[in-house]
């Protein structure tokens, strides 16, 4: 399983990958802003995405409808500041299949994980 | 200000350090911030911009912030760490956004987080902009909450009025 974690923080990131590297995923590639994300999707080739979406040079938004617009399938977990519901339906129309809300607690994120994955349809 | 304005603030950052840092903040009554007073040492920043603008902050004695970055980041680090300042950012985005969320009905922006490092600087708002700094402790050490903000310039024209540009 390989998943990619796309936040401008670098200690958001290492909180993920924490917690990631707990449930047994170790295969994780991180990018900086949508941009160093869409650069990186196509070579590293993620079974999931983990997208903030406040971020400098290509927000998570404009990251997800790019990445979906040019075929890109992998499920996409929002994780974010970015509460209002407004937010969440804008985000789920473009491609996003979950939502987390910062702060978050290792097992809420843990449960979106798992419960995405689990909606994948196998190979 | 109105007090409504404050509140989400606490209420986030109660949440925030609850739930990423194990610990309970207790908040005093909040105190009009002189322009010229100063902050603590650590200071994260974040505009806001939309229905409502100004600028909130986080501001830390140095100490504080590095007890509270080392539990966040389950790393001990001093404020001259390269990942300091994005410890600092990340927990006052945390604290921002989830009060935005709870102006119901206003659509608000925030801005990526600005952490200032230095001992005693000084934070000024925008002219004629009132800031409330609510003072806060928990278990890590002190800390103060310093929220700049208010309605819109447009969102406070009277109804009817003439928003349009020249």
């Amino acid at each position: 399983m390989k998943i990619l974690l796309v936040d401008d923080s670098k200690t958001m990131r290492n909180i993920q990958k924490g917690i990631l590297s707990q449930l047994g995923y170790t295969d994780l590639e991180e990018a900086c802003d949508g941009l160093d994300a869409l650069s990186k999707v196509g070579a590293y080739g993620p079974d999931l995405l983990l997208v903030d979406w406040n971020m400098p040079n290509m927000d998570g938004l404009t990251f997800v409808k790019q990445y979906r617009a040019k075929g890109g399938k992998s499920p996409i977990i929002m994780v974010t500041t970015e509460s209002e519901k407004a937010r969440v339906v804008e985000a789920i129309k473009a491609g996003v299949n979950n939502y987390v809300v910062k702060p978050f607690t290792p097992d809420s994120l843990a449960d979106r994980i798992k419960e995405t994955l689990a909606k994948v349809p196998a190979a | 200000m109105d007090s409504s304005y404050i509140t989400p603030f606490i209420n986030s950052a109660q949440n925030v350090f609850s739930m990423m840092l194990g610990v309970t903040v207790q908040v005093e009554a909040p105190v009009l911030k002189s322009q010229d007073d100063p902050s603590y040492d650590v200071t994260g920043i974040i505009g806001m911009s939309g229905d409502m603008e100004g600028s909130v902050i986080c501001s830390f004695e140095t100490s504080t912030s590095e007890r509270i970055v080392g539990v966040f980041t389950g790393t001990e680090m001093t404020v001259d760490h390269e990942d300091f300042a994005d410890a600092i950012g990340e927990l006052v985005n945390m604290i921002s956004g989830g009060a935005k969320a709870q102006f119901k009905g206003k659509m608000v922006s925030i801005s990526c987080p600005s952490v200032v490092i230095g001992n005693k600087h000084t934070v000024r708002g925008g002219k004629d902009q009132v800031t409330i700094m609510v003072p806060c402790k928990c278990d890590l050490g002190e800390f103060a909450l310093e929220i700049s903000i208010r309605q819109s310039c447009l969102q406070a024209k009277p109804e009817g009025a003439d928003t349009s540009a020249a």
